[in-house]
Order: structure tokens, then C-alpha cells, then sequence
């Protein structure tokens, strides 16, 4: 499966209630790195589709989500596991460092 | 373009770390050699810092100004145009010592080559305070025209005294109330352009002869700890966001035990020619230059790269004729 898109409306369906863990990128039209991340997380999504789900949130149409996990800086992937921030990595990173970081949402 | 990641026994004649304008501009004079290059352009880094950039107003032949994405993206058509291949990969080891050099990436691909160019850039600089690692992505940032929107109406500081923290600056006023620039001298090193700018913006005041001492909060960025240099005085400032862009250091890591380098910490070229102490490697843009550092400077020493590593394939040639 490819990566889903999430908003401050579906958040708590989509992501908080999922049965599977959640990786949420935020993201937006005008973040340089966020475009070079993108393909990254789509094959991220593919490789682990049995294991969780890869959501993108674009913070300028979903400022409430945002704000509620008090993001700065973009891009921002957070895991979400049982309604739950369990992980945090910010900026456009390589993938092998990304499944690194992410090592436990991904076995 | 991805059949060439298979193609490991093949030796190539050059592949190109990285892709700013030093790399690209290697790879159009290289690919109009006919030297068929290989650009490693890395996963998340492809175009280099001037895709963090917005308005590009110093490239020569853009009297309008352009966007620093935009221009990496006429780069890179230009060198695949001529038939460079391009590959979003990041490389994760070289061996430059054999020939042909082996060029490894991270999802295990082998490239061999009897050229490299090395042209990997620079990464930001860090402050090196406590509690910068901590707010990073909750208040610290060194991308402007990612993160200034997540400061709307709010107090926040650049620290730096360059074109760069001068960019920051203005750019980041479009959202701020206001911007303090912290800077450890009393003058800037920013280009008169930059700074006459943001010296008479009304949004932007500066802190002079200063520098950051600690950073502080709880789950956010609230304040910083200052102390001046001439003084020694202390104080504190209260910002939600602070943006570091106090240049930046060589990214030499993958070479660092392969090529000489310079006391500064970039790659050690035979100026004004690209070549490194390794025959066959050759470097440009911000990884030799600590000094000028543009993208006019970085796409013309790629330029002689190209040239270098076209002469260099010949001789060699030449000499194997000549053994035979």
C-alpha cells in the first residue's frame, strides 16, 4: 500500500485509533526537503505495508494537528502506536537511516 | 536510469558525488565529453543547499533572480540532456586507493570507475550549546523557508553575521514579529546588498558582539542565554524560535582517511586545477573552497573538474598505448 493522506478531522480515526502503528509525515507544499522525502516514505509505505501505515498531513491545510504535537520544523515524521507519540525524527533523512531510526515499528 | 545500478562490473570513466552546482555542472561538461558520467545525487540531499534557498538574486544570467530548486532542476536536465545518468542515492563508502576506484551506495550497488569527482558539499554548522540537539524541531531550526511559518506573530533569533543569516533574516520577517540577528563581531561579513537590507528592515534588530550561551525551555524553545564578548555581561532573550546559520563545515567524512586534506578541513586540490592527492580523484565546489562558497564559484570549479578528469582519462590512455 501506498502512503495515505490524513487531517486534523479523520487524525483521531485515522491515526489514534489504528490498529497498526502510524507514521505521520508532515509536510508542505513550500518545505524543499519535504519533496525530497516524499519518495523515501512512499517505498517506506510499500516495503512495510504489513507492519504500518505511512499518512501524510500537509500542515497548512491541518494547523491543528501540528500545533497539538508542537511541531517547528518540517519535515516531521512521528510514529503513533496505540494513540500514543512513541517516536520522533525530524528532516528529510536517507531511508536505511529513517528504517534505523524506526527499527521497532518496522520488525 | 535505474539499469545502471546493476551494471557493477562495468568500469566507468567518472561518477560524480553529489549534486549541487559543482556536481551537475561536472556532469553537462563531462557528459558533452562523451565520458557517458554518473551522478550520485543522493536520497534527500539531491541539488544541494541552494534547495533550501528561495530567491537566487547572484547566479549570472538570471537578472530577475530564481528560485534555488528551480535552478537545480535546469542543472540537472541540462546534464541528463547530454546523457548523464542519475541515481538518488546516497553514497555510503569509496575505496579511492585501487583503480578502478569503487564507489559503494546504500542499498549495497557497486559502482567502479577510473575517475571520481568529489563534489559533496558542505553540512550546516552547529552551535554546539546545550540544549540545541534537545529543541531541535522544537524551536531550533536551520532551515528558514522550511520552518518560518511555524513562527507566525512570535519573537524569534538568527544567529549568524553572512549572506545566509541575512537571508534568514528577511525571510523569516514575512512571519515573525520581530527578528533579532545575534552576531559575534560588530560588524557583518554579509554581502552590502544583504546587509543594508536587513540593517534598515523594521522588524530586524541586531545583538552585537555576542554570542548564545545555553538555550532554554521545557518542551519548547523559550528563551536564550547570551553573554557579550566585550563585556562578558550575560543575558537572557526571550524567543520561541531560534535559526542557525553560522556557515557551514566540509562533508569530507566519506574521504576523510583517503585524500589529503587542508588545514581548514576542505579537500586539498592543485589549485587552480581540481585534482586531489589521489590520481584520478578530483574535487570541487564547497568541499575544496573555504572561502567564496557560491554557486557560481561551486558550477565553475566543477567546470575544471570535468576538463581535469577528461585530460586525466586521455594520459592515462595514452600511457597504456604506449606500454603495450
Amino acid at each position: 500500500m501506498s502512503t495515505i493522506d490524513v487531517t486534523d478531522q479523520d487524525f483521531q480515526e485515522k491515526v489514534l485509533n489504528s490498529d497498526k502503528p502510524v507514521l505521520v509525515d508532515f509536510w508542505a507544499e513550500w518545505c524543499g526537503p519535504c519533496r525530497m522525502l516524499t519518495p523515501v516514505l512512499e517505498e517506506l509505505a510499500v516495503e512495510n505495508a504489513d507492519k504500518i501505515t505511512v499518512a501524510k498531513l500537509n500542515v497548512d491545510d491541518n494547523p491543528q494537528a501540528a500545533s497539538t504535537y508542537g511541531i517547528t520544523s518540517i519535515p516531521a515524521v512521528m510514529v503513533f502506536k496505540g494513540g500514543e507519540k512513541v517516536a520522533t525524527s525530524i528532516g528529510a533523512k536517507p531511508k536505511q537511516v529513517l528504517e534505523a531510526e524506526f527499527a521497532e515499528y518496522l520488525k | 536510469m535505474t539499469e545502471a545500478a546493476e551494471s557493477t562490473d562495468v568500469v566507468r570513466d567518472v561518477v560524480i558525488i553529489g549534486s549541487g552546482p559543482a556536481g551537475y555542472t561536472a556532469a553537462i561538461y563531462a557528459a558533452r565529453a562523451n565520458l557517458n558520467p554518473l551522478v550520485v545525487a543522493g536520497s534527500v540531499t539531491a541539488g544541494g543547499e541552494l534547495m533550501n534557498t528561495t530567491d537566487v538574486e547572484n547566479f549570472p544570467g538570471f537578472p530577475e533572480g530564481i528560485m534555488g530548486p528551480e535552478l537545480m532542476s535546469h542543472l540537472e536536465k541540462q546534464a541528463t540532456r547530454f546523457g548523464a545518468e542519475v541515481l538518488y542515492e546516497d553514497v555510503v563508502n569509496v575505496d579511492l586507493t585501487t583503480d578502478p576506484k569503487v564507489v559503494t551506495l546504500g542499498n549495497g550497488t557497486e559502482f567502479r570507475s577510473h575517475a571520481v569527482i568529489l563534489a559533496t558539499g558542505s553540512a550546516y554548522r552547529e552551535l554546539g550549546v546545550d540544549g540545541e540537539k534537545r529543541f531541535s524541531g522544537h524551536g531550533v531550526s536551520w532551515c528558514a523557508t522550511c520552518d518560518g511559518f511555524f513562527f507566525r506573530d512570535q519573537n524569534i533569533a538568527v544567529v549568524g553575521g553572512g549572506d545566509s543569516a541575512m537571508e534568514e533574516a528577511l525571510f523569516l520577517t514575512k512571519f515573525a514579529s520581530t527578528v533579532t540577528v545575534i552576531h559575534r563581531r560588530d560588524e557583518l561579513r554579509a554581502s552590502k546588498t544583504m546587509a543594508d537590507r536587513a540593517l534598515a528592515h523594521e522588524k530586524i534588530n541586531f545583538v552585537w558582539d555576542t554570542e548564545v550561551t545555553g538555550l532554554d525551555g521545557e518542551d519548547k524553545l523559550k528563551s536564550l542565554g547570551l553573554r557579550n564578548l566585550k563585556t562578558g555581561a550575560e543575558s537572557t532573550l526571550d524567543v520561541t524560535g531560534l535559526f542557525v546559520a553560522i556557515g557551514s563545515d566540509p562533508r569530507v567524512d566519506l574521504v576523510r582517511d583517503q585524500v589529503e586534506l587542508t588545514d581548514k578541513g576542505t579537500i586539498k586540490v592543485e589549485y587552480p586545477s581540481s585534482r586531489t592527492s589521489v590520481p584520478g580523484v578530483f574535487a570541487a565546489g564547497d568541499v575544496t573552497d573555504p572561502t567564496y562558497r557560491q554557486a557560481i564559484t561551486a558550477a565553475g570549479s566543477g567546470c575544471v573538474a570535468a576538463q581535469d578528469v577528461e585530460h586525466y582519462l586521455a594520459d592515462v590512455k595514452d600511457l597504456a598505448a604506449a606500454a603495450r
